[in-house]
């Protein structure tokens, strides 16, 4: 179900009413440090969210306070029709999460580890372990130590321990941070399957692919405000018609050079990457050669990119959002 | 359930470690062998007397572990993680102590059946007395650990704490050092420290000087002082090393040395606690022990 792309300016207050997670003007400050300055958005029941935004954000925090883990200074959430702050166990026997770092004792079994949570919660609602470790293909591994598990095998497990309850919500906190790519791309097969069994999951990221493939609607964060949400399709589509080109070269090129070059919408440097903006890629790149070959300059690498959300990003912030 | 299902995966864990091989059963025995080397002098009659000092160690060693794990837990986000589940406090708890209790139970047998075949302990002391005391102490000071992890904001405090807190127990409770030695005016601060009961309450049933009084007021002092240290553990217990306690969250430490120091004012002021112990301690001799409790006696004149 597609929803109309939403600018959320720092003081909305659309009520929320009928979504599994309601999020209300959430403001939070760590002493000095403002970490939400108001963030609302709704989560519908089946659908797959994304907070996408660089560290410091506010996402984690954002969920941590959906979680119970955290109590925001004002503003309203609610998960399941449970206030996060009040509900208690309620609220956790319906919710399965996955922290941003998850720790067990050194010691602690991979079996043991699954049997050991799914014993906390109410007998109806378990998952069988054994069936768990077979699903996040841990069953090798059902007898090793916490300490000897690779950082893929952690986080499979960790994912596995969210769904020991079979939970009706599940928070998922940079889920592949630090994994490397092909474990990455294994996690992300693993949250496709929870999307098929239509839960409704809340998922932090700062990885663009990740929010674009996994998530039916994505809010980009940025400084503890929302500053744009929607579908990916829809996000994008705010720079449909427009190529990214990724540019490095011997020396720094003039500003007026650069912004006289054909096609050529937005230009920006990041850390000795000229980032350019063009509605006409081919003639971008002929004008950009020309004017290297005039200023005695040396192109050293080139890339091109379809619209992403980056750019949706360098658009509202003129920051990029990955490191 | 969720507190026996927590109990027996902490004594999986433990056994699984080698720090607790080491501190909970190789050390208490490297005790027994020393104390009964320095101060055996040869006589079996002290052997009882020292196996009562050794289990107190053995016993109140509860309070160092406990501490420590509850803190490496917390600032290594387990606790948190715990957090997300639907168990609370109480029963994380109180599985610390019931594995703790589980856990120390074989170095004390084992220190029993040495001083009986090994160093020829003449009796098995009152059995059930020291049962008792070992439980309930073991306990009572797990309980204490698990204050001090709740107001401790890092393990470099609790490091500290525990150490200013331990050589009290162990210097001021007659467990190393007998009382019955120290100037009187020690003896009448000890009267305060909840390891004193213990201590003079295990040497009492090893040597079977005890009397079924005696063993009462020690057991009624160690249960008060765990069921005040339990719940306040429980309310001061942090999830999160960010959350801290404040200086007059502290204070509530204070709450669980309440019986102690009413014990200990009524002792001072009408207990024979010193007098026995000075007459317990010099009836320790290298023959058999008196099965009889002797006759209670005024408090010694300074």
């Amino acid at each position: 179900m597609s929803q109309p792309a939403i600018e959320v300016s720092p003081t909305s207050t659309t009520v929320p009413q009928s979504g599994v997670i309601q999020v209300r003007d959430l403001k939070k400050s760590y002493g000095d440090v403002v970490a939400l300055r108001g963030v609302s958005f709704e989560v519908a029941a089946g659908e797959v969210f994304g907070l996408l935004g660089p560290n410091g954000a506010g996402k984690t925090t954002t969920i941590e306070i959906l979680e119970g883990l955290r109590t925001a200074d004002s503003g309203e959430a609610r998960v399941a029709g449970l206030d996060p702050e009040t509900a208690g166990t309620k609220l956790k026997e319906k919710i399965g999460a996955v922290l941003q770092s998850t720790n067990l004792p050194d010691k602690l079994k991979v079996q043991e580890a699954l049997t050991l949570f799914s014993r906390f919660y109410k007998r109806h609602s378990r998952s069988d372990p054994a069936a768990l470790l077979r699903r996040f293909q841990l069953e090798e591994k059902k007898d090793a130590f916490y300490k000897d598990l690779s950082g893929g095998q952690k986080q499979r497990l960790a994912l596995a321990m969210a769904l020991v309850n079979d939970p009706e919500v599940i928070f998922l906190d940079e889920p592949t941070a630090g994994l490397d790519p092909q474990v990455r791309r294994e996690m992300y097969d693993i949250i496709e399957e929870l999307k098929t069994e239509k839960k409704t999951i809340l998922l932090t990221t700062h990885y663009i692919e990740e929010a674009e493939r996994l998530c039916d609607r994505v809010a980009i964060v940025d400084t503890g405000r929302i500053i744009a949400q929607g579908t990916p399709r829809e996000l994008k589509h705010r720079s449909a018609g427009t190529t990214r080109i990724e540019v490095r070269v011997a020396r720094p090129l003039r500003e007026d050079l650069v912004k006289s070059m054909d096609g050529v919408l937005d230009a920006r440097e990041f850390e000795g990457t000229l980032v350019l903006h063009s509605s006409h890629a081919p003639q971008t790149i002929v004008s950009l050669v020309k004017t290297l070959e005039a200023d005695g300059n040396e192109l050293q690498a080139l890339e091109m990119f379809s619209p992403s959300l980056e750019d949706v990003f360098i658009e509202l912030t003129g920051r990029r959002l990955r490191e | 359930m969720q507190t026996w299902i927590l109990t027996k995966i902490r004594i999986r864990l433990a056994l699984r470690n080698k720090t607790f091989i080491f501190f909970g059963v190789a050390m208490p025995l490297g005790f027994l062998f020393l104390f009964v080397l320095i101060f055996g002098h040869g006589q079996t009659g002290m052997i009882a007397y020292i196996l009562g000092s050794v289990l107190t160690i053995t016993v109140m060693g509860s309070f160092w572990g406990l501490s420590v794990q509850l803190v490496i837990f917390r600032e290594q986000g387990i606790l948190r993680r715990f957090r997300l589940a639907p168990v609370g406090a109480g029963p994380l708890l109180a599985s610390s102590i019931l594995a703790n209790y589980v856990l120390v139970l074989p170095a004390v047998i084992a220190e029993i059946l040495i001083c009986r075949s090994a160093f020829h302990m003449h009796t098995w002391g009152n059995l059930p007395a020291i049962f008792v005391l070992v439980s309930v102490g073991a306990a009572t000071f797990s309980a204490f650990g698990l204050i001090v992890a709740s107001v401790t904001n890092s393990m470099q405090e609790t490091q500290v704490i525990n150490n200013l807190i331990w050589s009290a127990f162990l210097f001021l409770s007659g467990a190393t050092v007998p009382l019955a030695v120290f100037p009187q005016w020690i003896q009448r601060v000890a009267l305060f420290s909840p390891a004193t009961y213990l201590a003079t309450g295990l040497q009492a049933a090893a040597t079977k000087f005890v009397t079924g009084e005696e063993l009462l007021t020690d057991c009624v002092a160690l249960i008060v002082g765990l069921a005040l240290a339990f719940e306040v553990s429980r309310q001061l217990f942090r999830w999160e090393p960010e959350a801290k306690v404040g200086g007059k969250g502290k204070l509530w430490v204070l709450v669980a040395l309440v019986p102690f120091l009413v014990f200990g004012a009524y002792e001072n002021r009408n207990g024979d606690r010193l007098a026995q112990l000075h007459k317990n301690f010099s009836q320790l001799d290298s023959g058999p022990h008196q099965t009889e409790a002797p006759a209670d006696t005024a408090p010694a004149q300074q």
